[in-house]
């Protein structure tokens, strides 16, 4: 059990750098929005006297020229060191977390996602890991406190609630089905994960800017800082699309693996309705985005449903209701 | 102004279809138009209002609703048990929820109702959409528009190379490579310079400040690409339809047979041979395909390290088939390996013991012999089973025996016993004795596995204590009171239930489920991109270049599309972009005008 053990401390590893990353990213997120919210008060004045003098709106100003997309990167003087550290520390958070998984995956002599803890670690990782990919192509490190935050409590409610002991399983398990349907259900789920996060960002940003009377107080003031709900709204959108195709496929390739383990492809077993539903939200939301009078904050409200569904998918129905998903070992 | 064959479903939103860009302000969300009067008219409206976006989107959030409660409530189909238990517990609540079809959500009406009407909704919605998009499937790139500078993406340059070739060298580069696979589909066009137009509609232009010469035409591109996303998404929603028809006919043709068989014996495919027989309404006893079956052996492997302590490892079914012709074959069933039999895929579902069990009585004559199924009631195979005695010699009760079959015995201080391990490494059967009229004359029918004790006198000792009898494998043991013997025999014969299943409508079912995949994703990522190009010659003799570009969506790519249309022409010169009032790419983005224009690129590229 050598080999196991080792996986369990990676694993507190990995939520510990998390934690750092969060504070990492938290501190740099307050930092840019002491700098930037009396820079922005100042533009919403103007831009008030301009409307009320029935000129057409214009961009706002901010004190690093325009405010493109993604607002955070625009260059200037604020130093986002701690944003950099953030990074690295997340960086390294998912090489542990993915040697973890490795290392029980031997432990255990075969695939690591055959039950919740183990879910809960690759599913960790896959969010950790679209993170710092998109990132890669575009700065989204506004996301990094988020899925940090997200990050560590998945890690520490796998360690503390579902951990079992590292073994085989058994035979219904026993199939090349497991390491794909599982595991794009996993990918699905990491993706919806890193998608909740912009979404809620989005509504939160929408918010503050049509002058909600919380979100518009100096502690919301980092929301500036995010790119504008628009932009938001787009990258949420290719980030559930990616999930939706893997939503679909998950269910699809479920049903198959069913008609041979279960003896029917579809049997509206808890698992399989709750699965329906995830797909139907995420479906509405898509007609949602295309729908007049629907989009954008609307549509937003539907990811957060999905991923609600997605969550309660997930724990819910695998600890309250008895179905023959009950592969928990809980 | 609707391009002419687009047909776009009442309520949705969507620039690129209506091809209306210049707008900013939108219709009213959400009114539908008041009926016009008639019956016809009033007709046509609802049809109207069911195939509209708003009222597909309530009924997908009302069909996600609606599943619930099938996960919450026990469900008759497959935990009948349950509902039983729920409506003893829940008497009057659990009246009303079955009236209403809570017990068996998925069949109900109401869930019914809306996935009908959202089918129904798709269909009426998705029709007319396909013969407009087969129409556009044949139709040329939109007409290149007067003005440019609306657009989400543009770019401009100047070039000594003439209009002709500019514009030429710009549809080379949409077409791209592959000649027979043309990335875009390219109009090259010409258009009269703007003075030699007239009044024919151009007049914006003077206010736009144009700068070009009268006198020579320009050379015009209209290019359009991505036709695959609209046939994808109608792919995608067509095969909805086709799998919901599939599934269907699936139900109606169905049939599913539960068998148990013990090692050494068989079972033909009849109906008359199945314990449970289970059929769709189209269903013909004709159809099944009268083969027979025998169970020669079956194997468990069970953990037996202290982690994961007897989880169950393997079980394999080693069966003989027998076809119509008389051909027979060796087969394996496991669990996830079904095994398909003319067409029909035989599952193994359960196992367990059915130990060969004797009994005689008080005159010695053989009153019952044996294999009696015990079924596992933990993952020890503690297992339970009923022995019902009713052959006995006239004038003798008949007796009646419950009780439990442990693989691996392990008997408790307080006389209770349970199994220790799943595999017969220490086999005790212990039964309770019970005498009386079983009631089996009377013909009605009786579930094998209970035995009704309430009417019947069990055995006690002289404590008053239930007696129980326990015998080992070739033991013979004497039943209290005189009744006589019973032997358990020396061999532990295994039986597995099989799960005997048929539905004709699988392959429909995959081939429509992956094809509502594939449309997916094509129509989630194909883009859809319209480009369009003018070449002319300004007042200064140097050929200017304008290239706009519009997408469906958003579009992260569509400035470098633009832009790389642009890079094709020969010596090109780009100019600065004039700085425009900000535009969106998106449907959101029109609504939200007063934001920022939105960028996707980073400080890092
Ligand atoms: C069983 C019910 C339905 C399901 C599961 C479903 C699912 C979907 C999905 C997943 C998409 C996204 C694909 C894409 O955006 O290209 C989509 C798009 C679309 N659906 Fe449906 N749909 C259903 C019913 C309907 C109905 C009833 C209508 C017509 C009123 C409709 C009209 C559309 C349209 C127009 C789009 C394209 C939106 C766009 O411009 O991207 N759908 N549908």
């Amino acid at each position: 059990m050598e080999l196991a053990n080792l996986s369990v401390l990676l694993v507190w590893g990995a939520a510990t750098a998390l934690a750092v990353a969060l504070v990492a990213f938290a501190v740099d997120l307050s930092r840019l929005s002491g700098a930037k919210v009396e820079a922005r008060d100042a533009a919403r004045g103007r831009e008030k006297v301009a409307a009320a003098a029935g000129a057409p709106l214009v961009a706002l100003v901010s004190p690093y020229g325009p405010d493109t997309g993604t607002g955070v990167t625009a260059p200037g003087p604020v130093n986002r060191r701690l944003a950099g550290v953030g990074m690295s520390v997340t960086w390294l958070a998912a090489a542990m977390l993915l040697v973890a998984i490795v290392l029980r995956g031997i432990a255990a002599g075969r695939t690591p996602w055959a039950n919740m803890y183990e879910f809960a670690l690759v599913g960790t990782f896959v969010a950790v890991a679209v993170f710092v990919g998109v990132n890669s192509r575009r700065d989204v490190r506004f996301l990094g406190a988020f899925v940090a935050g997200l990050g560590v409590l998945f890690l520490v409610l796998a360690q503390t609630r579902f951990f079992i002991e590292a073994t085989g399983v058994q035979p219904a398990l026993q199939k090349y089905w497991l390491v794909i349907h599982v595991g794009v259900a996993i990918c699905a789920t990491g993706i919806f994960t890193v998608a909740f996060v912009t979404s809620v960002l989005q509504l939160l940003r929408d918010g503050r800017d049509n002058g909600s009377a919380m979100l518009g107080s100096h502690r919301w003031g980092w929301l500036d800082h995010t790119p504008a709900p628009t932009a938001l709204e787009s990258l949420s959108f290719r980030l559930n699309s990616v999930g939706f195709v893997l939503w679909t496929f998950t269910v699809i390739g479920g049903a198959i693996w069913a008609e041979d383990a279960w003896g029917r492809y579809w049997g509206w077993d808890p698992k399989e309705v709750w699965s329906f539903i995830v797909w139907v939200v995420y479906a509405a939301y898509l007609h949602a985005r295309t729908t007049r009078g629907w989009s954008g904050t609307r549509a937003a409200w539907f990811v957060v449903a999905g991923y609600a569904c997605v969550l309660f998918n997930f724990t819910g129905v695998n600890l309250i209701f008895n179905g023959k998903h009950s592969y928990s070992g809980l | 102004m609707a391009r002419e064959g687009t047909y776009v479903p009442d309520g949705i939103a969507d620039e690129f279809t209506q091809g209306s860009l210049s707008s900013g302000e939108q219709q009213k969300p959400g009114r539908p138009n008041a009926p016009a009067l008639g019956l016809v008219g009033m007709l046509r409206w609802m049809w109207r209002q069911l195939t509209s976006m708003r009222v597909a989107l309530m009924l997908l959030m009302l069909l996600a609703v609606a599943a619930v409660p099938g996960s919450v409530l026990p469900q008759r189909n497959q935990d009948a048990a349950g509902v039983i238990e729920y409506l003893a517990d829940h008497p009057t609540a659990g009246e009303w929820l079955d009236k209403a079809g809570f017990f068996d959500v998925y069949s109900s009406v109401w869930f019914s109702a809306i996935y009908i009407l959202l089918f129904v909704s798709l269909v009426g919605c998705i029709l007319p959409r396909s013969a407009a998009h087969y129409r556009a499937l044949r139709g040329r790139p939109p007409r290149v528009p007067s003005r440019f500078n609306r657009f989400p993406a543009k770019a401009s340059a100047t070039t000594g190379a003439s209009p002709e070739e500019a514009a030429d060298a710009i549809a080379a580069r949409l077409r791209g490579r592959i000649s027979w696979l043309p990335t875009f589909r390219v109009d090259r066009g010409e258009e009269p310079s703007p003075g030699a137009r007239g009044a024919s509609g151009r007049s914006e232009l003077a206010s736009a400040g144009a700068e070009r010469p009268s006198g020579r035409a320009s050379a015009t591109v209209s290019a359009e690409r991505g036709y695959l996303r609209e046939t994808g998404n109608l792919v995608f929603h067509l095969a909805l339809v086709g799998l919901l028809v599939s599934v269907a006919t699936g139900q109606m043709l169905h049939y599913r047979g539960q068998a148990i068989v013990t090692e050494g014996r068989g079972f033909a495919n009849a109906v008359v041979d199945y314990d449970t027989f289970e059929k769709g309404s189209w269903f013909r006893p004709e159809s099944l395909v009268p083969f027979s079956m025998t169970l020669d052996r079956f194997e468990s492997e069970f953990a037996s390290d202290t982690v994961a302590f007897a989880q169950a490892r393997d079980f394999t079914a080693h069966v003989t088939v027998t076809e119509p012709s008389g051909e027979q074959r060796s087969e394996t069933i496991k669990v996830n390996h079904p095994l398909v039999v003319d067409g029909a895929k035989i599952y193994l579902q359960g196992n367990g013991f059915a130990p060969e069990i004797t009994v005689h009585d008080a005159e010695g004559e053989v009153a019952f012999s044996g294999r009696v199924t015990f079924i596992p009631e933990d993952t020890m195979y503690t297992s339970r089973g009923v022995v019902k005695v009713p052959d006995v010699s006239p004038g003798l009760d008949q007796i009646g025996f419950v009780g439990y079959f442990l693989p691996t015995a392990e008997v408790n201080e307080d006389g209770s016993a349970r199994s220790a391990f799943p595999q017969p490494v220490d086999p005790l059967l212990v039964l309770e004795v019970y005498t009386g009229d079983l009631g089996l004359d009377d013909g009605s029918p009786q579930n094998v596995y209970e035995l009704d004790t309430a009417s019947l006198t069990p055995a006690l000792d002289e404590n008053g204590d239930r007696i129980k009898v326990l015998a080992r494998p070739g033991e013979t043991v004497e039943l209290p009171d005189g009744l006589g013997t019973l032997t358990l025999g020396e061999d532990l014969p295994r039986y597995v239930a099989l799960d005997l299943r048929h539905d004709p409508s699988l392959a429909f079912v995959l081939v429509f489920s992956l094809l509502a995949l594939g449309g997916l994703t094509v129509s989630l990522f194909t883009p859809r991109r319209r480009v369009w190009a003018r070449a002319y010659v300004a007042q200064d003799g140097a050929t200017v270049v304008e290239v706009a570009g519009l997408a469906r969506g958003d579009d992260a790519g569509l400035q470098a599309e633009v832009d790389r249309a642009l890079a094709a022409v020969p010596g090109a010169v780009e100019q600065p972009e004039t700085a425009a009032a900000p535009v969106e790419t998106s449907v959101v983005a029109l609504r939200q005008a007063q934001e920022p224009r939105v960028e996707t690129r980073s400080e890092k590229d």
